[in-house]
């Protein structure tokens, strides 16, 4: 039995406790590749048109998988609590993708209105799998257990090189576009070949920052990337937002932070994958004034 | 300072919506200009580049009222982006320089009678518990009657053997719902018109083409925003089933979108805003034989996006034909009617045949 996990989405959130919770049950998982320009053509030929480039991107990468494997994981969140909501293409992926393709789904909810927990949805599975309920749990907690020190070795990095001599730039943007190879890999490149310190705007502890510039914020992603910017906002010398166009949480959440900003910016919205020559030049002429 | 509300245009619903503010907050409440492409225009100019077209809209109608003397804003939240709508478009019009209140009635995408009470107090402190419960009562029941009086005009408004009719009938019952006395009298009003509307004298066609309007809501329910849709397919003698309307989204939506998802079985979970209720809308239209089904919605409408592949499934494999269509500002309207009289010309032609 093989689990295929697209890597898109929902594996930049969870790939630590996936990947150790079946290594720990000793199942077999298949990761699609990083992002090439094959994979985004299968998404963009499958998709709606309208669809974001992220969707579009994580239904390529599940193209890639449908042959290659047994099961393939793909979870909902409808929310972490009333003020933590999702996108909505969090609470649609998995009936989108069960009415495209025939390869059965793994499928969990994460509902915490409804008392719908992440340990609950990975005991739903597990029975599914026939695996027993105690190795389960032993599975979930060594993976939870991982999952934090990676996390925590990562925050405490990202942390350190506020104290760099650097230019330090900020990076906001969700994690499935940051370090996406098509999407956000070539900024963060970009960014390293100008001698510039990235800060990653998902590595931070965040509670209720995101307060100091919207009040009535719910999604939790973007209170996540907000709250980065709260968090650091004294320590940068300049910020980038990165967004897939046409993300709808981006579309309001950045333009109301920029409206309040008080730091040098760019807003880079990345549609045509194609070619990178006029992201180029914005991240060029920014890292010029970031220096000047 | 004598306060002006003011508020967005939706379709019709301007009325109650009118009734209630000025029973409850003894304050003049201003009727929005019509929403032209001026307002459009304005309201793109000020917006975020992608953000979808509700926002653009009512951002548009806010600076007309703004500029025409409004000094209270109110606006509604819903499920989707449009319950985060309020605080950007506050910030964007403070930026321009306008000086004014603004009540977002609904956050987070749930309702919640307290909080809609505790804002309206702040516009009112003089505000009585009974005395809004009576007001919201009768425009609960002022919604209900226009919503079944518009649902039946839809279904023949098609067939009228001359032509305005069912507008005059229906303006003229609008304007007679704003001077009710209570209960009763909107009630003895609301059968008065409606034996009027059904009295009106309708051409006789033995096969009716049927076409359900199916897809976001702010898109279908407010004219402007869909270049008058129902109104180009009058002009095709057609019968228009909708079934978005704010009786639903209001009060029933709650308990019927659970039902709906038992009736599915190509779909597992909600998904945003409307999109599971479209979803459901099309396996209705295809079981009860209708002829065909457009779906609308504003541009860069994540929900109705993500709903159109599995409705696209549907009615491929039912033989159904469906008319996806995506309005932005710069839609045109005669490109939208060349592509429903195309969509029409198919229908009547697979009609015809058999």
């Amino acid at each position: 039995m093989k689990i295929g996990i697209p890597r898109s989405l929902y594996y930049y959130y969870f790939k630590d406790l996936w990947i150790n919770f079946f290594d720990f049950l000793d199942i077999d998982i298949i990761v699609s590749p990083k992002t090439t320009r094959e994979i985004l053509d299968l998404g963009i030929n499958n998709s709606v048109d309208e669809m974001c480039l992220s969707m579009k991107n994580y239904i390529g990468h599940v193209f890639y998988l449908k042959d290659k494997c047994d099961y393939i994981l793909i979870p909902r969140i409808d929310n972490y609590g009333l003020d933590n909501q999702t996108c909505t293409n969090f609470l649609s992926s998995y009936d989108i993708i069960n009415n495209l393709i025939d390869t059965k789904i793994l499928n969990y909810n994460i509902n915490l209105r409804n008392n719908e927990t992440e340990l609950s949805g990975l005991f739903k599975i597990s029975s599914l799998l026939g695996i027993d309920k105690g190795k389960m749990k032993k599975a979930y907690i060594y993976a939870k257990e991982k999952e934090k020190s990676i996390r925590e070795s990562k925050i405490k990095e990202n942390i350190e090189k506020l104290n760099s001599n650097k230019k330090k730039i900020l990076l906001v943007g969700h994690p499935y576009n940051l370090y996406d190879e098509l999407i956000g890999k070539q900024v963060i490149k970009m960014l390293t070949d100008l001698d510039i310190e990235i800060i990653y705007s998902d590595l931070f502890d965040t509670n209720d920052e995101f307060k100091y510039y919207s009040k009535e914020l719910y999604w939790k992603y973007s209170k996540d990337n907000i709250g980065s910017i709260v968090k650091c906002k004294d320590k940068i010398d300049g910020i980038i937002f990165i967004s897939s166009f046409p993300c709808g949480l981006d579309s309001l959440v950045n333009e109301l932070v920029i409206r309040k900003l008080d730091k040098p910016y760019i807003n880079l919205i990345i549609d045509d994958v194609e070619s990178s020559g006029g992201i180029e030049t914005r991240i060029e002429s920014f890292v010029d004034i970031i220096n000047s | 300072m004598d306060r002006v509300i003011a508020f967005p245009l939706m379709g019709n619903y301007h009325v109650p919506a009118k009734y209630l503010l000025s029973k409850i907050s003894d304050c003049k409440v201003m009727d929005a200009p019509k929403i032209t492409s001026k307002t459009i225009e304005l309201g793109s100019k000020n917006s975020p580049d992608f953000v979808c077209m509700p926002f653009k809209y009512t951002l548009g109608t806010y600076i007309e009222c703004l500029d025409m003397g409004a000094n209270t804003l109110i606006q509604m939240g819903g499920g989707c982006r449009y319950g985060y709508y309020s605080e950007l478009q506050e910030k964007i019009l403070k930026d321009l320089g306008y000086d004014f209140e603004y009540y977002n009635l609904v956050s987070k995408g749930y309702a919640d009678i307290f909080k809609i009470y505790n804002t309206l107090k702040k516009i009112n402190p003089k505000l009585k518990k009974i005395k809004s419960i009576y007001h919201f009562i009768i425009t609960k029941n002022m919604v209900k009657y226009i919503d079944k009086i518009e649902d039946y005009i839809r279904g023949n408004k098609g067939f009228e053997e001359v032509d305005g009719c069912f507008d005059k009938e229906f303006n003229d019952m609008l304007n007679s719902y704003l001077n009710n006395k209570g209960l009763i009298s909107l009630y003895l009003r609301y059968k008065k018109y409606k034996k009027r509307i059904k009295n009106i004298k309708l051409k006789k066609i033995d096969k009716r083409i049927k076409i359900g309007v199916i897809g976001e809501l702010y898109t279908l329910m407010e004219p402007f925003a869909n270049y008058n849709i129902e109104d180009a397919l009058y002009k095709f003698n057609v019968e228009v089933k909708r079934f978005t309307n704010v009786t639903y989204l209001l009060f029933e939506k709650g308990k019927k979108s659970k039902k709906y998802l038992k009736k599915l079985n190509n779909v597992k979970y909600k998904m945003g805003a409307d999109a599971l209720d479209n979803i459901y809308y099309t396996k209705y239209l295809i079981d009860n034989k209708y002829d065909g089904i457009i779906h609308i919605k504003s541009s860069f409408c994540t929900p109705e996006i993500g709903s159109m592949g599995i409705i696209n499934k549907m009615c491929e494999e039912n033989d159904m034909p469906v008319l996806f269509m995506s309005m932005d500002s710069n839609t045109s309207k005669v490109g939208m009617e060349t592509r429903l009289e195309a969509f029409y010309d198919m229908i009547e032609m697979r009609k015809n045949n058999g």
